[in-house]
């Protein structure tokens, strides 16, 4: 085990943690924000940047700070090593550099957007964006497709953190979607007009942490924070059935995969819980599922404010619009 | 003249030829090493010699070396990086276009230093014909014996051959070489794991640059401390100079590690000063990507002393008074350039050649890139000079690899060194537009 | 705009390699260890496009992931990401002028503007004969001997607007009749 320092806080780790995974065993706000870092995709991370950290002292054999900042998603921490996050304003500043620099070319519709509230560049913003916008040109555009008949891509809002690649590679045994072009043309797409066919195709819009994947069964239905998350199982012969469903009232009007506080699905018996597209799409009947219990929402998210009322307030609420 | 180790017979017709090259003493330094060193003697020599890798991070080659892991059981490959793509650098070309076989010759005594058995050479792809003569050069090798199985009786086998890019800038980073070997688009990857632990195929891999490659014949022929006698300190040997822009006499020179560039520039023997008996305004000696020089700190330091051709006097005054040597792309602006047309240039040019891949560096050149053509163009403002300082603030050290670096160092060091140039433009819009070759009566001291 | 080829050559049959190509792209195959089949790619595109009219439309592209036996997206990431594969349909002749800084201090944007005129189109266009197809590129490792322009594999370097009418008239001359 190696010790290190983060914010002040001292945690043993494995060797080869990653800085981020110790943070995240410390837990807290000192953990650091990850925007394509995703700890059940192997090969993510390292391209967001928005979880650079400073790292004060090297290790103990060799404390030297590092001259520049490090993507904690992907620097290994070394015994005695000393990091910090919150406690840097050089982090702040440039943790709010790289908020402008995702926000310049983004549409900033979350009015219409159905990621809005749950997702993590509206988060990051809210805690590291500038009141006004410092961009004066054309923003880039691209137009909303359909890559199949469930899953919308708003180009638009993508901050190309790979994920639905790597989830694509990694759970499917073929994918039909990457990153083309590149710089700041580069874009997710199918190239030709192909559907994304899987059964676990759906979990691109689980692992998206912006509203550039959606699902088109619940597009433009509800605010996210006007639906009542609950844990939720089925039998299924292609997942483990182990979901949360969204529901207002008695419909189900969305279901994904249950996601911890760093928005990545959860391991339930020591696997992760990737839901197939059955569950996700087809499953929205609750006779179809065996509802366990409200499902506890720990992120700092408008979903989390409102949730934990009872069936009949919601309903009154439905009733008298309130 | 200086001493020319690599360029001497670049001149002898059909020196391209085996048979030309080997009458010329070619092909000496893989008998020498294969026969009586060895690998550990090549590696030793080439520590001796302080060779810094001359694709422009002048880390020293030995060095790099040394770093590589030798896992038992596992290939290891050495790639010879030919994808020359920084602006003002055509000395790669140049060499492998004239004198191929120094470059096949030098992966094999290299690939016999660092154990390998496979290696490669990524060229651009631009460079097609490039290719096809290097090609030849390998099967020609191949065909007398210096290439494959039991090489001069030696018991050393190596493969060599060259693969192609598609139009990539990218692709010079090492790890996006190794992408782009591997068939896939040129994203850098993220380090650690570094290529001399985790490389081409998840093996351990060398990258050095063409130029680095070749310089390892003399060095194994003459030996590595005969070869760090020539040059001044830490930067020994010669180096391939890229003279280009406004020079009298552009091209491809071999100089010898700590010449004036004074007399580089203008003496006859080298570039002959600018074109067309104009007046130096700046110079950007090392390759795009390093700091612009205003013209009173071209052949002195900041502190008066004569500046010289080499990695420490260029970055002399770090980066408020210097530049740096980079990859040796030596590009002279005369009294008519405009540095804000020039900067936006460099700035359109890194935007397009970002992969795209890390937020800073996709967005932010993207930015800088339009901010600039608004100011070339009679649209910018005085608060974007500020707002391009501050975005290349903020890509700097912040990206996957050093393309952000490369695309933030340019635009920094001209509003620096040549702010109110920028002003001129945002206060003069009209002749900015009419005028866009800029202003010759720079308010900088000409030379 | 999102990137959907939906052109007219998207749904034609796969093109083949002759038997004589084939044996080159064994033989670049065979560059690379077992398994490995996947780094010769690169060179594989460059000649399918040499070899199916100059770029690479979608059949063109699944054929050579087929050939390689990776998935077609693998190619159309790569396509897509290195400036010198033509993922449109160009002219016969494509002229790639460099614009970078050091041809720019020599004369580049005067040379591109003179193309220009000369076959009334803008740079990214083809000229209405469908013979020319002008680009810019980015430095293309002649900054020494600018202004200049690659056509195929060829350099054209040192060029002057005389210099370029007379390769245009000669190109012209060769394209024309084919």
């Amino acid at each position: 085990m190696v010790k290190v320092i983060i914010d002040d806080i001292e945690v043993e780790v494995e060797p080869g943690t990653t800085i981020l995974n110790a943070a995240r065993k410390i837990g807290g706000d000192i953990v650091p924000p990850a925007m394509c870092y995703y700890s059940k995709l192997q090969g993510s991370g390292g391209k967001c940047r928005t979880c650079l950290v400073e790292v004060a002292a090297g290790s103990a054999t060799d404390p030297r700070p590092m001259p520049k900042l490090v993507a904690s998603c992907s620097t290994p921490v070394n015994d005695g090593m000393v990091v910090k996050n919150k406690t840097s304003q050089r982090v702040y500043d440039n943790r709010a550099a790289v908020t402008e620099f995702l926000l310049i070319n983004h549409p900033l519709d979350c009015p219409v957007c159905d990621q809005a509230g749950e997702c993590h560049l509206q988060d990051l913003g809210f805690e590291h964006g500038k009141e006004r916008t410092r961009y004066e040109e054309k923003r880039r555009t691209f137009d909303p497709i359909d890559i199949g008949d469930k899953i919308k891509l708003h180009m638009n809002r993508c901050i190309l953190c790979y994920r639905c690649v790597y989830t694509a590679n990694q759970l499917t045994d073929q994918r039909v979607h990457g990153v083309m072009h590149r710089g700041d043309h580069a874009e997710i797409s199918t190239y030709i007009e192909k559907a994304i066919d899987n059964d676990f195709s759906g979990n691109v819009i689980d692992v998206c942490p912006v509203g550039a994947l959606t699902d088109k069964t619940f597009r433009f239905k509800s605010r996210v924070w006007f639906l009542k998350p609950m844990e939720a199982s089925c039998e299924c012969t292609k997942c483990a059935g182990k979901a949360v469903i969204w529901m207002f009232g008695d419909e189900i009007y969305r279901v994904t995969g249950r996601k911890d506080k760093y928005g990545e699905i959860e391991d339930i018996d020591g696997k992760t819980a990737w839901i197939c597209n059955e569950c996700r799409f087809d499953k929205k009947d609750k006779s179809m599922w065996k509802i366990e219990g409200p499902r506890v929402i720990n992120r700092h998210s408008v979903i989390s404010q409102n949730q934990y009322i009872a069936d009949d307030q919601i309903e009154s609420k439905k009733l008298t619009g309130k | 003249m200086g001493r020319k180790l690599l360029l001497e017979h670049a001149n002898v017709p059909g020196i391209e030829t085996f048979e030309v090259y080997r009458k010329n003493g070619g092909y000496r330094s893989v008998e020498k090493a294969l026969k009586t060193m060895s690998p550990q003697n090549v590696m030793e020599e080439v520590q001796a010699s302080g060779l810094r890798g001359r694709g422009g991070a002048g880390f020293p080659t030995g060095m790099k070396w040394s770093f590589l892991a030798k896992p038992e059981g596992v290939p290891r490959y050495l790639l010879c990086n030919a994808d020359e793509s920084e602006p003002g650098t055509f000395k790669d070309r140049y060499l492998m276009e004239k004198i191929p076989h120094l470059l096949v010759e030098g992966m094999i005594v290299s690939s016999y230093a660092l154990g390998c058995n496979q290696s490669y050479i990524y060229i651009r792809g631009e460079y097609m014909w490039v290719l096809e003569i290097v090609e030849k050069a390998i099967a020609e090798a191949y065909s007398n014996g210096f290439l494959g199985k039991n090489i001069l009786g030696s018991g050393y086998d190596l493969d060599l051959a060259i693969c192609p890019g598609g139009g990539a800038y990218i692709c010079g980073e090492e790890t996006a070489l190794i992408e782009s070997l591997e068939g896939k688009r040129g994203n850098p990857r993220i380090k650690p794991p570094f290529p001399a632990v985790k490389g081409l195929w998840g093996c351990p891999t060398v990258v050095n640059n063409v130029e680095s490659i070749a310089t390892i014949v003399p060095i194994v022929n003459d030996g590595g401390a005969e070869y760090a006698k020539i040059g001044i300190g830490k930067s020994t040997g010669t180096k391939l100079i890229s003279a280009c822009g406004n020079l009298a006499k552009p091209g491809v020179y071999e100089i010898e590690l700590g010449l004036s560039v004074e007399e580089f520039i203008y003496s006859d023997e080298w570039c002959g000063g600018i074109a067309n008996g104009k007046k130096i305004k700046a110079c950007v000696p090392g390759g795009s990507s390093v700091p612009v020089l205003p013209a009173n700190l071209i052949t002195k330091t900041a502190e008066g002393a004569d500046r010289l051709m080499t990695y420490e006097s260029l970055a002399e005054g770090g980066f408020a008074t210097g530049s740096m040597l980079g990859s040796g792309g030596f590009i002279v602006f005369d009294e008519d350039q405009c540095i804000v047309r020039n900067t936006w240039n460099f700035a359109r040019f890194y935007a397009h050649e970002s992969c795209g891949q890390c937020s800073p560096c996709r967005e932010g050149t993207g930015w800088m890139e339009k901010v600039l053509r608004r100011i070339e163009h009679g649209q910018g403002h005085m608060h974007d000079i500020d707002l391009l300082a501050e975005i290349n603030k903020k890509i700097e050290g912040n990206t996957i690899c050093p393309l952000g670096d490369a695309a933030a160092w340019p635009v920094a060091a001209a509003i620096r060194h040549f702010r109110e140039e920028f002003e001129w433009h945002v206060t003069h819009p009209d002749e900015a537009v009419k005028r866009n070759f800029g202003i010759a009566s720079s308010h900088m001291p000409l030379i | 705009m999102s990137t959907i080829a939906t052109n007219e050559y998207i749904n034609q049959p796969e093109p083949e390699f002759s038997a004589e190509k084939m044996k080159e792209v064994q033989r670049i195959i065979g560059l690379f260890p077992e398994g490995k089949q996947k780094s010769a790619l690169m060179r594989i595109l460059h000649i399918a496009e040499e070899e199916f009219g100059g770029w690479l439309s979608v059949p063109t592209m699944n054929y050579v992931a087929r050939l390689l036996n990776i998935q077609p997206i693998e190619v159309y990431e790569v396509a897509t990401f290195y400036t010198m594969f033509n993922i449109e349909k160009p002219g016969k002749v494509v002229l790639e002028v460099c614009r970078t800084g050091p041809c720019m201090l020599v004369g580049s944007d005067q040379i591109i503007e003179h193309i220009e005129k000369k076959l009334n189109i803008k740079a990214g266009e083809t000229s209405a004969d469908g013979i020319f197809t002008l680009k810019t590129a980015e430095c293309l490792g002649a900054c020494g001997y600018g202004p200049m322009l690659q056509c195929g594999k060829h350099y054209h370097e040192h060029l002057t607007p005389a210099k370029v009418d007379e390769l245009l008239d000669t190109l012209r001359k060769e394209h024309s009749d084919k």
